[in-house]
């Protein structure tokens, strides 16, 4: 393996600071890294929790006319584990994945704004923790105690004062907003960074497909979430002041919140999603020992997706009663940011095609997105065509597009990247044989319970509903649906246990231990404070290949 | 394995970090704006009853022409600075802060004059709604504005602003921002949608 | 015949025909019943089957990928180092391209056909109104108002029938949804909407409030009851009538217009004018009640009345707090409303 020697080798480990000092340390941090695995930390924390409201909604859908839950605690499950899903852990696994790995891979001693990075990241877990705080002190129609239980996307008029009194609603709206400053602050900080701490030779055209994609995801948040929060404080006045933003009865209208929302909404879950290429786009190329097949076109299909994304937000809203053009007009847009869409799918079995495929643990997880993320493009493609998506919308069948891709996509490309950084950020490995439990439990019981959704929406069970009734066709599917979670469950505890025992006896990994090709791979596992001690200067998009190549470096070709 | 990395002097030039990151906050707030702007058309006409645009509102060119003249002596102001011009910089912030407080009296008299002459308020209709909140936001941040350069103003007469030629262009930049909405807002909301 | 028997007559009749008829529980969108839903149908068969292809031709590629480039094990080489193909990357792009060509044209096609009809000179239209959690059902021309049942004529090929929807909201955002008939039309406030059915077969259809609208969303189900053309006529001459008079109910009909029932519900006929609930005044030719919360039978009435909280809990009818004697003269006059 190669290693580059550095400068001040430590000859002994020195004592650890006390505890108090230490966790005083991670508190006042600006530190790129640190902050980057408090927020991954936080995400899987977030991702647990979300995990087991999930296992409680299964458990009372799992039989017809459930009474494990009653309605109300059903619809604040619901409500909190979509908003935890997306806004807890969907947004912080991008900020702590941006914001460990970019200025080491461009080179960088930090970000360039470190005080910013901090805030963001305590603003995030402030919301975080706002949101909760609603099971202990919001007020709904049932009393005392309710989080909110309008949906995760909070459609108006049901969110106005009229139909959800007390405050629990006013819990997601600021919560949601208050996260949301900590992921701008992220995205900012990542395109300054990105645009003027490379190192030298990095142009744009040379910097990894791993920092492309931040920035793209970075672009794409500065510019959609202010719809978001615009629609919630436009909420709020409605709420506490008597604006008529959403209110029908003063001539409001209820699909301007859509509207809003999806246009908030739909590059959101490309926002999501993108990260999970990033890491893939690292992952693939390193195990199939080939560079990225179609560089170029990687690039341009990124831009082309983050470009598109804006322009395909009614698709969330056929059934709403849209015109004809427009309802074709969506229809067109939907598929057709598909195409880049598919061109990376295209371009990363091209990278594995010709290679020699190593499947250690991140590269199951790849090669298993893959397979799912192509499935979730698919029925995307089907529910694009508008009248099918007449009968498939607010279905089981989205709903299972949905988790498809986000957690058959985005998350199996987060557990691989968690799987091919932990040892750069903690100095040891994962083990492989958990690791492979970790994957082949999460295969089994995701596909058991999802590609079994599916069918409970061609069969007209539509989402959001507490219980069904019998003779309806879906008890057998909802029951198979429901073992699949212990699966599931199982194989995030492997993850879990995993983590918690390689962080101190896991197998010491060194600088570089998947023989990879990024400038992150150049320094010590952990990284020392400053990164490196010489600012690299590259003249290819993989500098660790040139150096291990000298004869047959990528310069050349690029 | 000899490392085959140095530190070069010299040719490689990125954009200034600060300029991106002000850059990109101002295209966040030009996102948030413009869908405050998208309602106020969208509502344009649909109220239900109470007082219209054209009943109701005046041209206000007095507090435009304030504010876009703050934006000229703000732009003085940072020359002044970058030429470590300590008297000029203090007095053209000031005066920048004086026009910014004039428009701001101004909004407040127009609004006072709406609530109690024409009894329009935020709840009245949907004009009402997306007008005070429109202009409303958009005076919350000629406020953060005013905030800042006050801060820059008292800093310069300490002192502290000299050699910070390249912060207060920063800060220039945002103030520029808010009367570039402001000549949005005057547009759509007193010239086409009156 | 006085007026009470004649009305008990065509109850009786209705409701042995209505067992008669198949009740459809399923519903299957690849089981289309009228003509949106048969549209919707066939074409999903086309992109289902480009998806199905494209699926095969890419999975199979990974799958022969994972299989014939596996590293061997002792290999330490690395291989040919490929950056990338032009002309590979136009292919791949192209393609789709021309693919999402034709499924938008496809996809064209079905929405104008479907959304550009409009109804027809003496087309039967009906008006639906979402409220949290049942479906009030006027049909205007006729002079009828019901709930959470919506009875059509059955079409067919020879003698087309359909009906056309009105979607209106009086609270939040609704969704009508019945998959065998048609595909899903939102009913929200201050927008109101149109879809269209024309049922081919008799029979009852289930289908759900598919927007979430609140704590009862779940309990907030549809019925569309397709009926021959004379069945039909029965059943709109007997919802056309004033609710029944029954003398052995008057005790439980003075009972309940001197209770507060009136202030939400209406029954034909009497000084019970509420529009907040559910019109009453044939309640007992519905299959249901709570708009398909439970079926509707005597017991089930009773505990309808005496608590409804118990069984919809969070619905929008308090419980009255009624003592013995109402209870029982109430639901006595409440079953009488045929």
């Amino acid at each position: 393996m190669a290693t580059i020697g550095y400068i001040g080798e430590q000859l002994k480990e020195p004592e650890a600071p006390p505890v108090p000092s230490r966790l005083h340390d991670w508190l006042v941090t600006v530190d790129h890294k640190r902050l980057g695995i408090m927020y991954i930390a936080t995400a899987l924390f977030f991702f647990a929790v979300a995990g087991v409201l999930a296992a409680l909604m299964r458990i009372q859908l799992a039989f017809p006319n459930g009474t494990f839950l009653p309605p109300q605690v059903f619809n604040r499950l619901f409500t909190m584990h979509g908003t935890t899903m997306v806004f807890l852990v969907g947004m912080p696994f991008f900020a702590g994945l941006a914001n460990y790995l970019v200025p080491l891979m461009i080179g960088a001693r930090d970000m360039a704004f470190p005080r910013l990075n901090a805030f963001g990241y305590w603003m995030f877990l402030f919301g975080g923790i706002l949101l909760y705080f609603s099971y202990i002190a919001g007020e709904g129609l049932a009393g005392h105690g309710t989080a909110p239980d309008v949906g995760w996307f909070a459609y108006a008029p049901l969110t106005e004062r009229a139909f959800s009194r007390g405050t629990s609603t006013d819990y997601w709206i600021l919560s949601i907003i208050v996260s949301g400053i900590g992921s701008t602050s992220s995205a900012i900080n990542v395109i300054a960074t990105i645009v003027s701490m490379r190192c030298k030779g990095m142009t744009l055209a040379l910097m990894p497909l791993f920092v492309w994609l931040m920035l793209v995801v970075s672009a794409m948040v500065v510019m959609v979430l202010p719809p978001l929060t615009a629609a919630q404080i436009m909420l709020l006045l409605d709420r506490y002041l008597g604006a008529h933003f959403f209110d029908t009865q003063a001539g409001g209208s209820a699909v301007l919140w859509q509207h809003f929302f999806w246009l908030f909404g739909h590059p959101e879950v490309y926002v999501l999603m993108l990260p999970g290429f990033a890491c893939a786009s690292e992952i693939i190329p390193v195990f199939s020992r080939k560079p990225i097949f179609g560089r170029a076109a990687m690039i341009g299909a990124t831009i082309a997706i983050g470009i598109l994304a804006v322009g395909v937000w009614a698709h969330h809203m056929f059934a709403v009663g849209m015109a004809p053009v427009s309802n074709i007009f969506f229809a067109a847009a939907t598929m057709l940011v598909g195409v880049p869409t598919g061109i990376k799918i295209f371009n990363w079995v091209g990278t594995m095609y010709g290679g020699k495929l190593r499947f250690d643990t991140p590269m199951l997880f790849c090669v298993a997105f893959l397979f799912q993320f192509l499935i979730a493009g698919l029925t995307g493609v089907m529910m694009a065509a508008a009248p099918l998506d007449w009968q498939l919308t607010d279905s089981y069948f989205v709903v299972a597009h949905f988790h498809y891709v986000l957690l058959g996509g985005l998350l199996f490309t987060l557990f691989g990247a968690v799987y091919y950084w932990f040892p750069k950020a903690t100095g040891r490995m994962l083990n492989e044989t958990l690791g492979k439990w970790h994957f082949w439990l999460l295969v089994i019981g995701f596909h058991i319970t999802f590609d079994t959704l599916h069918f409970a929406g061609i069969l007209g069970m539509p989402r959001r509903i507490y219980t069904y009734a019998a003779g309806r066709g879906w008890e057998g599917l909802n029951l198979v649906a429901s073992i699949g979670v212990i699966f599931q469950a199982a194989g995030v505890a492997c993850l879990i246990w995993n983590i918690i025992h390689s962080v101190r006896k896991g197998a010491l990994a060194g600088d570089d231990p998947w023989d990879a090709w990024t400038l992150e791979w150049a320094t010590t596992s952990p990284p020392p404070e400053y990164n490196f001690v010489v600012l690299p200067e590259v003249r290819s998009s993989r500098p660790l290949w040139d150096l291990k190549h000298p004869e047959d470096p990528d310069w050349k070709y690029e | 394995m000899t490392p085959d990395i140095a530190v070069a002097q010299g040719e490689w030039t990125l954009p200034d970090r600060g300029k991106v990151g002000v850059a990109c906050l101002i295209a966040t707030e030009f996102a948030l704006f413009t869908i405050f702007l998208v309602a106020y058309v969208f509502y344009l006409g649909k109220s239900l009853s109470g007082p219209n645009p054209g009943q109701v509102l005046e041209l206000p060119l007095w507090p435009t022409f304030c504010l876009l003249s703050s934006s000229l002596t703000v732009g003085i102001a940072e020359r002044a600075l970058k030429r470590s011009r300590r008297r000029g910089f203090i007095v053209w912030t000031g005066v920048t802060i004086l026009l910014g407080l004039e428009f701001l009296r101004q909004t407040a008299l127009e609004w006072r004059h709406l609530i109690s002459d024409w009894h329009l308020t935020i709840t009245t209709n949907l004009f009402g709604t997306t007008f005070y909140s429109l202009v409303g936001l958009h005076a919350s941040h000629v406020v953060l504005g005013l905030t800042l350069l006050t801060f820059t103003f008292a800093l310069g007469l300490r002192g502290s602003m000299d050699g910070q030629g390249r912060r207060f262009e920063l800060l220039a930049w945002y103030w520029h921002f808010v009367d570039a909405v402001w000549v949005a807002v005057f547009t759509i909301v007193y010239v086409v949608g009156r | 015949m006085n007026l009470s028997r004649q009305v008990a007559c065509l109850w009786c009749l209705s409701i042995a025909a209505a067992s008669a008829e198949p009740v459809h529980p399923v519903g299957n969108i690849f089981d289309p019943q009228a003509t949106p839903a048969e549209s919707v149908y066939h074409l999903s068969i086309l992109v289902i089957s480009v998806c199905a292809a494209i699926f095969f031709v890419v999975a199979g590629l990974l799958t022969f990928t994972i299989v014939r480039f596996r590293r061997k094990t002792d290999d330490h080489d690395e291989p040919a180092q490929v950056y990338g193909s032009s002309r590979i990357e136009i292919a791949w792009t192209v393609i789709p391209i021309l693919i999402v060509l034709v499924l938008t044209m496809a996809t064209a096609r079905v929405v104008s056909a479907i959304q550009g009809r409009r109804a027809e000179a003496n087309a039967l239209q009906v008006t639906v109104i979402g409220h949290q959690w049942w479906w009030e059902i006027r049909y205007g021309d006729l002079g009828i108002i019901t709930a959470n049942e919506l009875h059509v004529p059955v079409s067919s090929a020879a003698k087309p029938a359909p009906t056309f929807l009105r979607l209106e909201s009086a609270d939040v955002a609704h969704s009508f949804w019945v998959p065998q008939l048609s595909g899903k039309t939102d009913l929200i406030p201050n927008h109101p909407n149109n879809m269209w059915i024309d049922p081919r077969q008799e029979g009852t259809f289930l289908g759900n409030c598919a927007e979430y609208c609140g704590m009862q969303h779940a309990n907030m189900l549809l019925r569309v009851i397709v009926q021959s053309p004379a069945e039909f006529g029965k059943w709109v001459a007997a919802q056309k009538l004033n609710a029944a008079l029954d003398s052995r109910a008057d005790e439980g009909r003075e009972t309940f217009l001197a209770l507060s029932c009136i202030s939400c519900h209406t029954v034909s006929g009497t000084s019970a004018a509420g529009t907040f609930g559910p019109d009453l005044s044939h309640m007992m030719s519905r299959e249901t009640l709570g708009s398909g919360a439970i079926p509707n039978t005597p017991a089930n009435l009773r505990a309808w009345v005496r608590d409804p909280q118990a069984i919809k809990p969070g619905n929008l009818m308090p419980n009255m707090q009624l003592n013995a004697l109402e209870l029982d003269e109430v639901v006595a006059y409440l079953s009488s409303l045929k």
